[in-house]
């Protein structure tokens, strides 16, 4: 995947406005089967996948003992006894040594991200481009956070209405032998929606604005699923999982920071990795930061303590040794 | 595709700047294959008029949505006039990096400073040695 094709800018445009499309296969697949697979990956991640319905997903994050974010994932039941997971690229060895090491013995399951392709079609045209390939009804009526078998282009594959982007659309698994002629046909078919390829660039420009987290900037080894906003996907009170004593002091305890979405009120872009500063005392540290091309400003993600997350509060941004006005603004930035 | 073009009367640095000699002033900016690199450019730091910048030193930085990049003097001497376009339009480095995106004038201390740049024959060279 390449960082831009036309520009960050005008692909992170065609994205809000038509369509774009991400070939996101670097992504890592593990497909989980036999009647205990849920339940076998439901002990390992934080949400509560053992009720999940045939056809539908869920977010969650997998931690590891001690509470800390190991990877956030989208679990899917494709079919009764068939689970994919869905990790971050860089996080595929992590997570299959993971997987190796706790997933009940006996259950078959595979790393399959060297088979599988997966393409992302994203935007308020998604649907209509979809319409325009004559696909079956399921898939146009597919609610998001679902997913079925389809046949689109002539190409056998799972369709999930998923996505990083904080806009409808969806997310395509096929094997890598179709994944060409699947890209070919997308393009085709979006060409007069005005569909654009979107690279890297504008992923990560389209997800910050939808408050959608980055694993290695906005989460780590270092971040529990609390202090990240991320509580809504760790389900204390559904069986257990690894991780969940740790989250369970963790949150009786309480903790000191927060991460705040904020907004730059001078002149400035915050990165990853530059101080917050509050009073002259460096308080935190931004993990996402770049301009909005949406909204028009600088917008960026960071970790400060409870006192100075609410909205409104006001905090610095040290942007090469110069301190730069910034105030806490609600997230999602970007809401379609 | 971007059509990426050297003009004959500018002199240019390694750190992808550009030079014009203009009257007792010398203009600045950044090369089309600068730009390239960049992608859209978001905001562009400068020094203010009268600041003395160094030769092949850092005198200010400019961002593009997905980074930051030095921008380096090509000359030393003072600063005479910056492009305060820029503050509100900074994608008029991406329109025109030769024309209305240029970046600041500077009074050099030693024009002679301008022979040890490049011509756009040397740059392209320069350029090639940089691919792949």
């Amino acid at each position: 995947m390449p960082v831009q094709y036309a520009g960050i800018k005008k692909e992170h445009q065609a994205v809000r406005e038509r369509a774009g499309l991400f070939d996101v296969s670097h992504m890592g697949e593990i497909v989980v089967e036999g009647p205990k697979a849920l339940a076998a990956v439901d002990r390992l991640v934080s949400n509560d996948v053992s009720k999940l319905a045939v056809g539908r997903a869920l977010y969650t994050v997998c931690c590891n003992a001690d509470g800390f974010i190991l990877d956030d994932l989208i679990v899917y039941r494709l079919e009764a006894e068939k689970v994919l997971v869905v990790c971050n690229a860089s996080n595929r060895d992590k997570i299959v040594a993971h997987f190796a090491a706790h997933l009940e013995l006996g259950i078959p399951w595979n790393d399959v991200s060297d088979q599988w392709a997966l393409l992302a079609l994203q935007g308020p045209a998604a649907a209509s481009v979809m319409k325009d390939l004559n696909v079956d009804s399921g898939v146009l009526e597919l609610a998001p956070f679902h997913v079925t078998r389809a046949t689109i282009a002539g190409i056998d594959l799972w369709a999930a209405r998923t996505g990083y982007t904080g806009e409808d659309g969806y997310e395509l698994f096929c094997s890598v032998d179709d994944a060409v002629g699947l890209w070919r046909a997308l393009l085709e078919a979006g060409a007069p929606h005005r569909l654009e390829p979107v690279g890297l660039g504008a992923r990560d420009t389209l997800r910050l604005e939808a408050r959608l987290m980055l694993y290695g900037n906005d989460i780590d080894e270092q971040t529990h699923p609390f202090e990240a906003g991320l509580g809504w996907v760790v389900k204390l009170d559904a069986g257990d999982f690894i991780g969940r004593d740790a989250l369970v002091r963790i949150k009786a305890e309480g903790f000191d920071r927060k991460m705040v979405g904020f907004e730059m009120t001078e002149r400035g872009i915050a990165r990853h990795g530059y101080p917050i500063v509050s009073d002259g005392d460096t308080v935190g540290v931004v993990t996402s930061g770049s301009p909005g091309p949406t909204l028009g400003r600088n917008i960026g993600l960071g970790y400060v303590p409870k006192a100075l997350s609410k909205v409104g509060s006001t905090l610095g941004v040290e942007i090469r040794g110069k301190v730069v006005g910034a105030v806490v603004v609600p997230t999602p930035f970007y809401k379609r | 595709m971007t059509i990426v073009t050297y003009p004959r009367d500018l002199q240019y640095t390694r750190e992808h700047e550009w030079a014009r000699l203009e009257g007792d002033v010398i203009r600045v900016g950044i090369t089309a294959y600068a730009v390239q690199q960049l992608g859209d450019v978001t905001l562009v730091d400068m020094p203010a008029p009268g600041e003395d910048v160094q030769a092949h030193e850092r005198f200010g930085d400019i961002e593009s949505v997905k980074t930051v990049s030095e921008l380096f003097a090509p000359v030393s001497g003072e600063v005479v006039d910056v492009n305060a376009e820029l503050e509100s339009s900074p994608e008029l480095v991406n329109e025109g990096p030769y024309e209305d995106g240029w970046l600041v004038t500077i009074r050099p201390s030693d024009e002679g400073e301008l022979d040890g740049l490049m011509d756009a024959a040397k740059y392209e060279e320069y350029l090639g040695t940089l691919d792949g």
